[in-house]
């Protein structure tokens, strides 16, 4: 896109064709946004090869848009309207984008509100809400909005009192003429400002940061707060309109499965109950296709429930009908003893380790995980003159509007999305298919409003699951413990499956999760992929591939460090190295997010301040009560570097309790620190949570767990009374990182390498749930 | 036809006796700042008063609320302690998503209503019911904790 702005038309991607590329396989957008955590990988394969790599938000499907008249409007009261074209899901997004607007625009954010943009990625760029990229791709531009509409003011201003621009200045909402001191508010002059040229980006002046008024500084509260403790913030199951049908699908339970026959004879008696609608399921790849399955429609929520409640359904459960977990286990097992496509491959790996003297060597499992947003998968949709409306929660706007456009049979443009709060996201609502759910049951009822509500039960049988891994680990080791090679398979089925029906082994984006690129000094480093098959729906879930690699890597480092006999944090600082900038394609990342290798070098050096902030939070190396213990762990994912150190207390029964826990988080610069620091507090307890409970499990193809008894989340009383939360003080040399992924990654090895110093007991399975009871 | 009293007004719904409170508050009287996050009493997202006790109106029949006093979050702040604790959460930044929260400061208004001083074994007991997927536990100990002492120190 060119570098001068004039008007929104500018917002158009220059070369309409590419555009019209995307549209025709926006079916696999999603999957190269998955492997690739950015498009860059789309944009090799769609635009032609002479156009220069994008990394970042460039990359990114719809690029990046920093236009102030797309971004925001002052109104003549003075209010400034700041569009927030990502979604927010807690992680405070429309607080902290008005918040970098305001900031640059000089404006009071008293005075400033927030307005959720529908989706239109031509307009307003990418808005995908995943990969811990909002503010990693947005604050730039959003910088520039701000300045932008500054200037653009102060011009408006110099104009009416007919003064030398360069003697007007914007301040707190008002703009000064300097010599004489003359003050005219921001909406006196809007109108004539929103006329002004818009200054070309090279002409901008941005704040030095030493003049930030909001960035960075934690004096800002939640701009939904009062809303949401009122009752008043309206998620997506929240709408209501008139006239609409209350739906709730019996879908296959499992993959791949449809509809033999059913009976809605007695569902249509429940009082309520309207309609019994088939939908048919989607041919392979799953993507972001419905289900399928049998729909009942209501006067209310309750009447649907139970009238599918009393559905006869014999299903044909396909491919996938002897999916099960334990036996699957032993598949990613088999495969990760064996050697298998090596992904980096430094030194002779295997032949050091067959003539090595002392090796090392351990295999972890992580089961599959369920996201289990508090407020369950649901859409609304209505179509009027043959143009489809949707209401819904999600991450992905854009790949709402294709997916219902589809289904539907329609053009994208006839379809507008508004996107809600959502009740959590976690990477389960970048997958719209309950959206589609939604239009198809619209169309059948002529158009009618429909709104469809996932159960909790529904949410835990059909999700997109977080993969179930194996990651198997060998070292030799020289006489003071060090590893001279370092061999590590990941068995996992790839997320890339649900976008390319039969892919196995995982793609260099995934194993850029903390796998390829791990950054320790050791002259011999193999990574292999072996291949295994998917039979549930795998998708993103927060941290996505770091959780498996992350804990595996972290609870080896630390059984190496066991075998050496030393100090688990000296023994980790020792292999990370002395401090460095290391090109993650050196190592055979060429994902690395998305993002540049220039602008975004692992840096050994913020590793290993990190380690050093979160131990000397935790007080490492102090005596405790018996039965206590420290662990500690780093990751260094969505370019961003985190370090756990969790105490806990086990006592002879095994009971687990976690007393306190340290994080430290470098992000590069900070805009809502309030909100890094919840954000990272969110990740302890979910990593928590996963470590000590998370499994869903299948048998027969059909999901084990069903409801919050059997699928057990942390609650208050098993919570941490206390999680110090340690921003890196950072300044604008270095690039944004992401927040709200990061903090996850080393939770779960930080624990089970605490309660190793506990107990002597080493988890190498997750969840730990009763593993610790005496047998 | 059956006759409710919720936050105060009277309310009459059309739907079977055994329809759950949630969806008659939600789907037929639009009061939909209770939420539903299980169906089974297992979240406490749906949690409400009744005469002044927190109940699960997920698994609570409107039947079962006849005669008695139905409060939800959307007349919270009609209350001294319920509105502290709304400030009190928006101080202490407690919600994330926020979808949960709703539910959380019904329990805790309940509490500290029975218990103007709770302990942190009391705070663990009435709020264990309450989940938060995004992990606002220390928060929301936090608030209630400063709502309590800023109650005792008035009285």
């Amino acid at each position: 896109m060119s570098n001068i702005i004039l008007n929104h038309s500018d917002t158009t991607p220059a070369n309409p064709s590419r555009r019209r590329a995307m549209k025709a396989v926006a079916g696999i957008t999603g999957f190269l946004i998955a492997v690739t955590q950015s498009g860059q990988l789309f944009a090799q394969s769609a635009t032609p090869a002479k156009e220069a790599k994008k990394y970042g938000g460039d990359g990114m499907p719809g690029g990046l848009v920093d236009n102030p008249l797309v971004f925001l409007s002052i109104a003549a009261d003075g209010i400034v309207s700041v569009v927030c074209h990502r979604s927010e899901m807690g992680q405070g997004v429309r607080t902290s984008f008005p918040m970098v607007v305001a900031d640059e625009l000089e404006a009071d954010l008293k005075h400033v509100r927030v307005v959720q943009a529908q989706a239109d990625e031509v307009r307003f760029g990418n808005q995908n809400t995943d990969g811990s990229r909002s503010l990693r791709h947005s604050m730039d531009p959003l910088r520039r909005v701000g300045a932008a509409a500054r200037m653009m003011l102060e011009a408006a201003a110099a104009a009416e009192w007919k003064v030398p621009v360069k003697e007007v200045q914007a301040r707190n909402h008002e703009l000064i003429h300097i010599p004489t001191g003359r003050k005219i508010g921001f909406g006196q002059v809007a109108v004539a400002a929103m006329a002004m040229p818009v200054p070309l980006r090279e002409t901008l002046t941005l704040k030095n940061p030493s003049q930030f008024r909001y960035i960075g500084k934690g004096n800002v509260k939640n701009i939904d707060g009062m809303d949401i403790v009122r009752g008043r913030a309206q998620y997506g199951t929240d709408i209501r309109m008139e006239g609409m049908l209350y739906a709730v699908i019996a879908r296959p339970p499992v993959v791949g499965g449809k509809v033999r026959t059913f009976d809605d004879a007695n569902a249509l008696k429940v009082p309520g109950v309207l309609r019994v609608i088939e939908l048919k399921g989607s041919p392979p790849p799953i993507g972001f296709n419905p289900l399928g399955g049998i729909a009942v429609l209501a006067s209310n929520t309750w009447a649907a429930i139970k009238g599918r409640e009393a559905l006869t359904i014999e299903w044909d459960d396909g491919p996938n009908a002897s999916y099960d977990s334990v036996e699957y286990r032993k598949t990613l097992e088999d495969i990760a003893r064996k050697p298998a496509k090596a992904v980096r491959d430094e030194g002779k790996t295997m032949a050091v380790l067959a003539a090595s003297k002392k090796t090392v060597s351990a295999e972890y499992y992580l089961p599959h995980l369920a996201h289990a947003t508090m407020e369950p998968p649901v859409a609304t949709a209505r179509i009027v003159n043959g143009r489809c409306e949707v209401w819904t929660s999600v991450q992905a706007p854009q790949a709402t509007v294709d997916i219902v456009a589809k289904h539907l049979g329609i053009e994208p443009k006839q379809v507008t999305v508004h996107v809600t709060l959502l009740g959590g996201g976690f990477g389960r609502k970048s997958k719209p298919d309950f959206a589609a759910e939604a239009a198809l049951l619209s169309k059948a009822m002529d158009g009618k409003p429909v709104k469809v509500q996932w159960t909790r039960e529904d949410d835990l049988h059909n999700d997109y699951f977080h993969t179930v891994a194996v990651e198997h680990f060998e070292s030799s080791v020289d006489a003071k413990g060090m590893p001279t090679a370092w061999l590590h398979r990941s068995a996992a089925p790839t997320i890339g499956s649900t976008f390319v029906d039969g892919a196995k082994g995982l793609n260099v984006g995934e194993m850029g999760h903390t796998a390829i690129n791990i950054p320790f000094k050791i002259p011999n480093i193999r990574i292999e992929t072996p291949e295994a098959a998917a039979h549930t729906r795998i998708g993103w879930f927060r941290s996505v591939y770091n959780i498996p690699h992350a804990f595996g890597v972290q609870s080896f480092v630390a059984e190496l460090a066991a075998a050496a006999k030393r100090d688990p944090k000296d023994y980790l600082l020792d292999l990370i190295g002395p401090a460095r900038r290391i090109d993650p394609t050196s190592m055979g990342d060429t994902s690395n997010y998305g993002e540049s290798p220039e602008r975004y070098p692992i840096d050994t050096g913020r590793m290993r301040r990190v380690v050093d902030m979160a131990a000397r939070g935790a007080g490492w190396g102090r005596v405790l009560p018996k039965g206590h213990g420290l662990g500690i762990a780093t990751a260094y994912s969505f370019m961003s570097y985190t370090a756990a150190v969790i105490e806990v207390a086990v006592d002879d029964k095994g009971n687990i309790r976690i007393v306190d826990v340290d994080m430290a988080i470098d992000c590069g610069p900070q805009v809502n620190t309030e909100r890094i620091r919840s954000q990272v507090e969110g990740a302890v307890i979910m990593g928590l949570t996963l470590a000590m409970h998370g499994e869903i499990s299948f048998k027969t193809g059909r999901v084990v767990q069903s409801n919050f008894h059997d699928h057990v989340l942390m609650r208050q009383n098993e919570a941490p009374r206390k999680i110090r939360v340690h921003l890196a003080p950072s300044d604008y040399k270095v690039a944004p990182g992401g927040v709200g992924e990061p903090g996850l990654p080393p939770v779960a090895p930080a624990l089970c390498n605490a309660i190793f110093a506990a107990t002597g007991k080493r988890i190498r399975q997750l969840p730990i749930a009763n593993q610790l009871a005496p047998v | 036809m059956t006759n409710l009293t919720i936050n105060g007004q009277p309310h009459a719904v059309s739907v079977p006796e055994d329809t759950p409170l949630l969806w008659a508050l939600r789907d037929e009287l639009g009061l939909t700042g209770t939420k539903f996050g299980c169906g089974a009493g297992l979240c406490g997202a749906c949690t409400i008063h009744l005469d002044g006790v927190a109940v699960r109106s997920c698994i609570t029949p409107i039947s079962a609320a006849v005669g008695k006093q139905v409060t939800t979050i959307e007349n919270a702040e009609q209350d001294k302690l319920g509105a502290a604790l709304q400030v009190a959460w928006v101080e202490a930044g407690v919600p994330q998503c926020g979808y949960c929260q709703g539910g959380q400061i019904m329990s805790a208004m309940a509490l500290l209503k029975r218990i103007p001083k709770p302990t942190d074994g009391d705070i663990d007991e009435a709020m264990s019911g309450n989940l938060c997927r995004c992990g606002t536990y220390t928060r929301i100990r936090a608030a209630i904790k400063s709502v309590a002492s800023a109650q005792g120190a008035k009285a």
